[in-house]
């Protein structure tokens, strides 16, 4: 039988059909999707749980692996920094049953804060990484990555990346095969990892490094495709598609194994044609290796490491290099794009956070940030968030602005539910014990929404749609020592701004937590809408201010030809925040 | 159409449903017994953002991309994001555009202005570019939300896949219930 199914969906069935029992992820762009679909279609033979962050979920699953169940980590690539600990030492101890590490990259960003190229923490942690090109790949992937896991006795790097993520093609489906594991066994000079141990075992990974070397020259993974013999391509993952469309008369050779390298098949292959090439998104991972090994190879001089591959770059990529006939592109290819106005992002209609980000604005705090829907407040006419780095960054940000002492005016952090119990709190514990002043705001939205609506600790529900207990953010954060917390209605302005007032003119650490839901999460949220009395209205621009997606101007115009606002009763929510900033009542509840 | 593969792009803006009618699409292909890809790109697009979708089916795809300025269809659910990529049609592609302003709350600020005649310089570079009045004939079929599988019909007569398939899959993917109004409205939007 066949689908249509994206990468993620995909390699969620490929979970399921070879056999993997246990599933732990904190949700990413792009690798949300893996999880849900495990826990909607398969969550009678696999387990599946959102786990409080990535070096969590990598525990756990570590966990379960020891314990003989076949299990995946998965997570986004800057999730594999927060994994990075464990990582380091599971190339170590090996694994029990299989153990799939899933990192998703995102070439161009298109919703992360770096492009970072997760390759290299395979040849890091010196472990096997696997890249495939297309969802059949995703799926068939998952069963040559807990056969090797099992076989070499270590951890499996499986890297996606966006464009096969959330990519779909054809996949032929199969039945469910399940291997045979005892449960954990003592073996502590394996799983403990005290110097004396872990020096013995460091030996082992190089070892299993040069036995996975001689695999890599061996295994289908990677394969040469012979055709002509001007032009030889190294290529792999999503690359690998655009050369076979760009390149047709090239011979390639095929990376399914991205780490480590064939440098035995390359060197054959580097023979056998003129010109040697890598074509690889992100960074020279192949192509550094390569040329250490004595090969004579270009790459990244003519495809760049910035953002993602696709046709059009190959192609360019070749013409430069004298090797392919400019005609190849469709005249069309360099028409220029017609100027056409932007439509960035916008946090939502009645979205509980832009009562907070009003308030800010209007006590001219600086607002450190992190990672999550809030931080679409840097984006204009808002423009409140200061700061973004990675998740948690907030509450120290605001500490050490304010600690070094040097900037004039107040600094507040800001940072969503979800985000701090991911790696908030230890943040807040930490700028407790070293006195902080700062305040510390959490908008509790009670989700985990930039992602697309997942539970977390917080929300009382687990992956697998059961009831369970949510954590009491107060409590905790009175448990690291905060005197002062205060909950505020963020779509109460007054209330909002005078707590804020109030706990930024303090001498001592607090906390502000916002009580409102996601307008989207887990359900839509709609009270009846508000309309602008276009008689009082005098296009004075504030309501523009809030930056809601349902306010825009009308075509009336006041004496100098300024528009007046109007809103869309569709879509605005009734939340009130542009009636509270509207000096002329000219906002009203709309009669319905 | 290149090496036999048919480049289709549908676009709009994140909640018009850009992201249902390319998978119908591309599930069309697939049935008809093509090899079949689609892309776009979740996350940030959702929040009111520009949406895309690359279809792509033939003997054998590649790229799941398609290549700048080889879309043999356009089909654009907003004007303005018509306008935004008109410029990836092929020379003698088909371009179908809603007649449907979206105007985005960055305009409130003053800093940008939604573009004028978008038609005209929509058929600079399509000169055939079709405007379809979809929302008036949703609403003659009595259900204002059957505008996209009225233009999934609409852009169905410039792909040659076969209609029965078509109605087979929409009848399948349609939202529960609604199977027969939308097979009604893409033999509308097929012989407008």
């Amino acid at each position: 039988m066949e689908m249509l199914l994206s990468g993620n969906e995909a390699l969620a069935r490929g979970v399921f059909e070879y056999g993997g029992e246990f599933a732990s992820a904190y949700p990413g762009t792009p690798s949300t999707e893996i999880l849900q679909t495990i826990a909607r279609y398969f969550k009678d033979d696999v387990y599946a749980e959102w786990a409080i962050n990535e070096k969590v979920a990598l525990e756990v699953a570590v966990g379960a692996s020891y314990g003989g169940a076949r299990s995946v980590a998965v997570m986004k690539h800057v999730g594999v920094n927060v994994a990075a600990d464990p990582l380091m030492s599971l190339t170590y101890t090996g694994v029990g049953a299989g153990l799939i590490l899933v990192s998703a990259d995102d070439p161009s960003l298109h919703s992360s804060q770096n492009e970072q190229d997760n390759r290299y923490y395979g040849k890091f942690a010196s472990i096997p990484v696997l890249e495939p090109s297309d969802s059949q790949e995703a799926k068939d992937f998952v069963k040559a990555a807990f056969e090797i896991s099992e076989q070499f006795d270590t951890p499996v790097l499986l890297r996606v990346t966006t464009r096969i993520s959330h990519s779909k093609g054809i996949v032929s489906l199969g039945e469910r095969e399940t291997v045979e594991h005892g449960g954990f066994e003592r073996n502590i000079t394996k799983y403990v990892m005290v110097p004396a141990h872990a020096a013995k075992r460091h030996k082992i990974v190089i070892d299993r490094l040069e036995a996975l070397k001689e695999y890599a020259e061996k295994t289908d993974l990677n394969r040469i495709e012979w055709n002509g013999t001007d032009v030889g391509i190294v290529t792999g993952s999503i690359s690998y598609q655009h050369v076979k469309e760009a390149m047709p008369e090239a011979s390639v050779l095929k990376l399914g194994m991205g780490y480590p390298l064939p440098m035995k098949k390359i060197a054959t292959f580097a023979a056998g044609v003129k010109n040697l090439f890598v074509v690889e998104e992100l960074e020279p991972f192949y192509e550094e290796q390569i040329r250490a090994a004595g090969i004579e190879v270009e790459g990244k001089k003519y495809f760049s490491n910035w953002l993602e591959l696709n046709v059009d770059r190959v192609r360019d990529g070749f013409i430069e290099a004298g090797l392919l006939d400019a005609s190849v592109k469709s005249p069309n290819a360099s028409a220029e794009p017609e100027d056409v106005l932007p439509r960035p992002p916008v946090l939502c209609s009645g979205c509980p956070h832009r009562g907070i980000m009003v308030a800010m604005k209007k006590l001219k705090l600086y607002t450190t940030g992190d990672i999550g829907c809030y931080t679409l407040g840097a984006l204009p006419p808002l423009s409140q968030i200061d700061t973004c780095l990675c998740m948690g960054a907030s509450i120290g940000h605001a500490f050490g602005i304010t600690k070094a002492g040097k900037t004039e005016g107040k600094v507040v952090s800001l940072i969503g539910d979800s985000t701090f119990l991911h790696s908030g709190i230890t943040s807040l514990a930490s700028a407790v014990y070293n006195k902080a002043t700062t305040t510390n705001i959490i908008v509790d939205n009670r989700i985990t929404a930039m992602t697309g609506g997942q539970d977390n600790p917080g929300t009382s529900r687990t992956l697998m749609g059961e009831e369970t207990h949510a954590v009491d953010l107060k409590a905790i954060c009175r448990a690291v020592g905060v005197e002062h917390i205060r909950e505020v209605d963020p779509y109460d302005l007054d209330e909002t701004i005078t707590a804020l007032r109030e706990e930024t003119a303090r001498e001592a650490p607090s906390v502000v937590i916002t009580n409102r839901p996601c307008m989207l999460f887990p359900k839509k949220i709609k009270d009846a809408p508000y309309t602008v009395v276009l008689e009082k209205c005098i296009a004075c621009g504030l309501c523009f201010g809030v930056g809601c997606p349902s306010i825009s101007a009308s075509d009336e115009k006041n004496e100098k030809g300024k528009p007046k606002a109007e809103i869309d009763p569709l879509t605005c929510t009734g939340c009130t925040i542009c009636a509270q900033v509207c000096n002329s009542n000219a906002i009203v509840p709309l009669e319905q | 159409m290149k090496n036999g593969i048919t480049n289709v792009l549908i676009v709009g803006v994140g909640g018009q449903g850009v992201l249902l009618a390319s998978e119908i699409l591309t599930e069309v292909a697939r049935v008809m017994g093509l090899d079949a890809k689609k892309s776009e790109v979740h996350g940030m697009s959702q929040r009111g953002g520009v949406v895309t979708s690359h279809v792509r089916f033939g003997k054998k795809v590649y790229s799941p991309l398609i290549p700048s300025g080889e879309a043999d269809v356009i089909l654009a659910f907003e004007l303005a994001e018509g306008l935004r990529w008109v410029h990836e049609l092929t020379e003698g592609g088909t371009f179908i555009v809603n007649d449907h302003r979206l105007v985005p709350p960055i305009t409130a600020t003053g800093l940008f202005s939604y573009p004028e005649d978008v038609m005209d310089r929509i058929r600079a570079h399509a000169p055939d570019a079709k405007l379809v009045e979809a929302t008036d004939i949703a609403k003659g079929l009595g259900n204002p939300r059957l505008v996209n599988t009225i233009l999934l019909g609409v852009m169905s007569r410039a792909i040659d896949l076969s209609e029965e398939k078509w109605l087979e899959v929409i009848e399948r993917m349609a939202p529960k219930g609604t199977g027969e109004l939308n097979k009604k409205a893409f033999l509308a939007g097929r012989s407008s």
